[in-house]
């Protein structure tokens, strides 16, 4: 039997830069910064005083009764499978609900509401705790939430892992169509944690940028002046489809998944391998899966997080398993890092890029590290044709995800 | 505190609960079929009630409160 091929029929998400992909992508290619200073009261105690926090709250778009229930994590993700499933036109097509799966993670999951719930236990006591507790911090509630939204009963599958979860959904949601356990996979990863404890925990581990006074400056992928990532929030969700099954319905295709590589490093469990050995096997493995001739994938959208040392062993990665020829984004610089949801909304930005033929801008890199030996499109969008990208995806843990995106 | 305002203060924490639109809480209204509410809601509503009436409604009593009704007279033997 041979392998069905999978195509991206809808795309959707909620990020620092818009409340949609549409927006969200003209500011990525416009090279807008969605990182500003942290205004709340809770922000003065902590190191950290920026983030990059969603351009339209989740209030604007479900109402009040709806949310009481919904972890923010959780609204989010739900908004962006709403904008993916109608971009796809799934909705009165006759898709069968049992062929229908979903495949959507978050790197932390409902640690607001558990905090906010805490809070609420510490003053008035076990009875006044929201019965909506657990639902709300489960970590499988964004998923099972966009599953019932959408009638998925092929199953609803959250993945975990760390800063990798957003794309190491989509793998397994590829994997999900190829194994022909569902035609229709709504796969993507969602993070909302600017809260300060998280924060604080980041900052403890010196992982985050302090640059506070200059919000807009402090993700710096790749420059020499890069002193750690900026939290931001959001979700991205992308429609997966097997192609013929795509072809039948006449659906518009933005691009085909051509092949994922997931490994695992087995060295530290917040420290990437010192030769990026995971990451190489990751990336070799998702172009061998993909099919696709090196020379092809001429767009990288780096994991790029704007941490001094990961940075740089990607750099090396890349060198290893691709070649000197991708042209680099790191569109981190623009919207920070969404955890869980970065690899989605990563991926959304490549395939855009493919459809469009245009490499987003990294921002920032005003001095770049000498060890940057690969073309990065600096400060301004680069358009070129694109007919392969990849994404990378690294988390805590030692997750190593790449995928392979082509035209359609 | 009469049976009228009773059933309005519940009124009151059905739509901020569960988005139950005043104009629908009446007595004879059943929760769970007539308006919609939930047992997670149910749960919050009562809490609310307990905390807006001054009084205790033991989880072995909620089970009793099937309309609007039973709860208000609930309340106003309680208060």
């Amino acid at each position: 039997m041979t392998r069905p091929d999978v195509v991206v029929t809808g795309l959707g998400a909620t990020t620092p830069l818009g409340g949609d992909v549409a927006s969200t992508w003209d500011a990525m290619v416009a090279g807008r910064s969605g990182v500003s200073p942290l205004t709340q009261e809770w922000a003065a105690q902590l190191p950290v005083q920026i983030a990059a926090q969603l351009a339209v709250e989740p209030s604007e778009v479900l109402d009040r009764v709806r949310l009481r229930r919904l972890d923010r994590s959780e609204a989010i993700a739900l908004i962006a499978a709403q904008q993916a499933w109608a971009d796809a036109g799934l909705a009165d097509s006759g898709l069968d609900p049992e062929r229908l799966a979903v495949s959507v993670g978050s790197g932390i999951g409902g640690a607001t509401t558990l905090l906010a719930q805490d809070d609420i236990l510490e003053a008035s006591g076990p009875r006044r705790v929201s019965p909506h507790t657990v639902p709300m911090l489960m970590p499988n509630g964004p998923a099972a939430w966009v599953g019932i939204e959408v009638g998925a009963k092929a199953g609803v599958h959250s993945m975990a892992s760390a800063c990798a979860t957003g794309a190491e959904a989509i793998a397994l949601g590829l994997d999900i169509i190829r194994s022909g356990r569902a035609d229709v996979v709504v796969a993507g990863g969602t993070e909302a944690v600017v809260h300060p404890l998280p924060i604080a925990g980041f900052a403890s581990m010196r992982a985050m940028s302090t640059r506070n006074d200059e919000p807009e400056k402090a993700s710096r992928p790749w420059d020499k002046g890069r002193d750690g990532f900026v939290l931001g929030e959001g979700a991205g969700v992308l429609i997966l489809e097997r192609a013929d099954h795509a072809a039948a319905r006449g659906a518009r295709v933005y691009a085909r998944v051509a092949g994922a590589g997931i490994t695992s490093d087995a060295f530290d469990i917040v420290q990437p391998h010192n030769e990026g050995e995971g990451a190489i096997r990751a990336i070799s493995k998702a172009i061998a899966d993909s099919g696709v001739a090196k020379q092809d994938i001429v767009h990288v959208n780096a994991h790029a997080t704007s941490t001094p040392i990961g940075d740089m062993l990607e750099i090396g990665a890349l060198h290893k398993a691709l070649g000197d020829h991708p042209v680099l984004s790191a569109t981190k610089s623009m919207t920070g890092h969404l955890l869980g949801a970065a690899g989605a909304l990563e991926s959304i930005a490549t395939i855009l890029a493919i459809r469009d033929g245009v490499v987003p801008p990294t921002i920032n890199l005003d001095d770049p590290d000498e060890a940057l030996t690969l073309d990065v499109a600096a400060h301004k969008a680069r358009h070129m044709e694109i007919p392969a990208a990849l994404n990378n995806a690294f988390g805590f843990g030692g997750h190593n995800v790449a995928l392979v995106f082509t035209r359609p | 505190m009469t049976r009228d305002e009773i059933t309005a203060g519940l009124a009151e924490i059905l739509e901020e609960v569960a988005g139950v639109s005043p104009d629908d809480v009446a007595e004879g209204k059943s929760f769970t079929d007539d308006l919609d509410v939930d047992s997670l809601s149910m749960v919050e509503v009562v809490v609310a009630a307990e905390e807006k009436f001054g009084v205790k409604i033991p989880d072995n009593e909620v089970q009793n409160l099937k309309t609007v009704g039973d709860a208000v007279s609930y309340i106003e033997a309680q208060s």
